[in-house]
């Protein structure tokens, strides 16, 4: 494919588990055509030269700065933002244990450390707060001392890792 | 904080990239994961005419054992390279220093071959790639390749041996060598930031090959006397660096650093702390 710099192109993806569509010029960044173009508008925008993190979403399951990517790249991929996280209208464990433990004051930051918190938990299910502050350096947050924030990871660890061997547990008896 | 205007291209075979690579010239650029490139463009650093996207080359995503070396293709990112089950066995020295590249939402889209190609003194991949003395592949239109060795393939800061129509297929890292010990250590004010000196060592008996990164306008790598020669012949090499006083470090801190910091890295002596087995994750 070839696009030039003054010719919108169509973008299809999925986002959020349903197929979207939205037209962008070559230079336009991942976080404005979430934004602008798709009205997610969860994604904040920081610094724009990936030293925050506030514009972290997902991108195939990964997390990635959507200020260092180009809306064009995303063009068949799968992406999930902040949006993506509430169930039923209601907060997710993680949302709700970033509430309990006052993980956020101003909020900017958190669309994009929760993103990056889900990719990781997913990944390692059980980690040491080393591990949890080592993810965290991925992003700046000025109010919390990221105190709260470890607190809440290392939390929701823990009870999604009850709840699995309590399943486990279940099935065994049903055997 | 906005890219100026620039066509977009995503070939999808070598050839195609190569080709336009020969028509644009300087006035291209070649994005594979863009975590360096994409800041460089958002402030303006670099405004190309051409954007050419190899993240849709199939070939250029594989990493390779071959006869004594790993071939990292192109498209490969870090995280993928740093999941690569076998690369503690295979390259000792790139399992350690890789969790120290950035952050694990940059190593996620950021590639291997795009950190090289990047060559900023103080990343730990062009340091790891010169310390164990690898090789970059550049191919040019019509399939021509030529391999440089790492420490031609430096030449300054951001600045390399690749000619404008050379594309980046790979990059290959030898393999561990028996009776050789490999450690990796850095020093920067939090862990992802820049390095103020990162450390590569090839430990072996009576030898040590040294590589400093953060010092030099480049990677450079050294040659030094295991046993008791060794403090005089860091001092010497400390100073042979011309390190510069900058916002982040002065120039004494950094001689400082190669000679304590590469003793205690020779000597075994800098604990590999729980940070360094958490950022492998």
């Amino acid at each position: 494919m070839h696009v030039k710099s003054d010719q919108r192109t169509r973008v299809i993806f999925t986002l959020n588990g349903r197929e979207r569509s939205g037209h962008a010029e070559p230079r336009m960044q991942l976080s404005d055509f979430l934004r602008h173009e798709m009205g997610a508008t969860g994604t904040h925008i920081g610094c724009e030269h990936g030293v925050c993190g506030a514009c972290t979403v997902l991108v195939d399951g990964r997390a990635s700065r959507a200020c260092l990517m180009l809306a064009v790249q995303v063009h068949g991929r799968r992406l999930e933002t902040v949006e993506s996280l509430a169930e039923d209208g209601g907060l997710n464990d993680l949302q709700q244990a970033f509430h309990n433990h006052h993980a956020l004051q101003c909020g900017f930051c958190t669309a994009g450390i929760l993103m990056s918190c889900s990719e990781f938990l997913a990944r390692v299910p059980a980690p040491t707060e080393t591990q949890v502050r080592d993810m965290l350096s991925g992003h700046l947050c000025r109010c919390t001392g990221y105190t709260g924030i470890v607190n809440a990871v290392l939390e929701v660890a823990a009870t999604r890792r009850q709840f699995q061997e309590g399943d486990t547990e279940q099935e065994n008896n049903n055997v | 904080m906005k890219p100026a205007a620039f066509d977009y291209a995503r070939p999808t075979t070598r050839r195609e990239a190569c080709d336009l690579l020969f028509d644009a010239g300087d006035a291209a650029r070649i994005i594979a994961g863009g975590q360096s490139l994409m800041a460089v463009l958002n402030m303006r650093l670099a405004e190309p005419r051409l954007l050419i996207d190899i993240s849709a080359i199939d070939d250029l995503r594989t990493i390779e054992r071959r006869e004594g070396y790993l071939a990292v293709g192109a498209g490969v990112t870090q995280a993928e390279l740093l999941e690569h089950p076998t690369l503690a066995d295979e390259v000792p020295l790139l399992a350690q220093a890789m969790p120290w590249i950035g952050h694990a939402q940059t190593r996620n889209r950021g590639t291997v071959c795009g950190s090289i190609a990047h060559a900023d003194p103080s990343a730990e991949l062009p340091l790891c790639l010169l310390t164990l003395g690898g090789e970059v592949v550049l191919e040019t239109r019509k399939g021509k390749s030529r391999r440089v060795a790492a420490g031609e393939f430096f030449q300054g800061v951001l600045t390399t041996a690749r000619r404008s129509d050379e594309l980046i297929t790979e990059v290959r890292f030898p393999l561990k060598r028996p009776g050789r010990a490999y450690r990796f250590q850095e020093i920067a004010m939090r862990h992802g930031d820049f390095a103020i000196v990162a450390l590569a060592a090839v430990i072996a008996d009576d030898a040590v090959e040294l590589g400093v990164g953060g010092v030099a306008d480049r990677p450079v790598m050294r040659t030094l006397p295991h046993g008791e020669k060794l403090a005089d012949a860091l001092n010497e090499f400390a100073w042979s660096l011309n390190a510069q006083d900058d916002a982040h470090a002065s120039a004494i801190y950094r001689r400082h650093l190669v000679r304590e910091l590469g003793i205690r890295l020779i000597d075994g002596e800098t604990p590999q702390e729980d940070g360094a087995n958490a950022r492998q994750v």
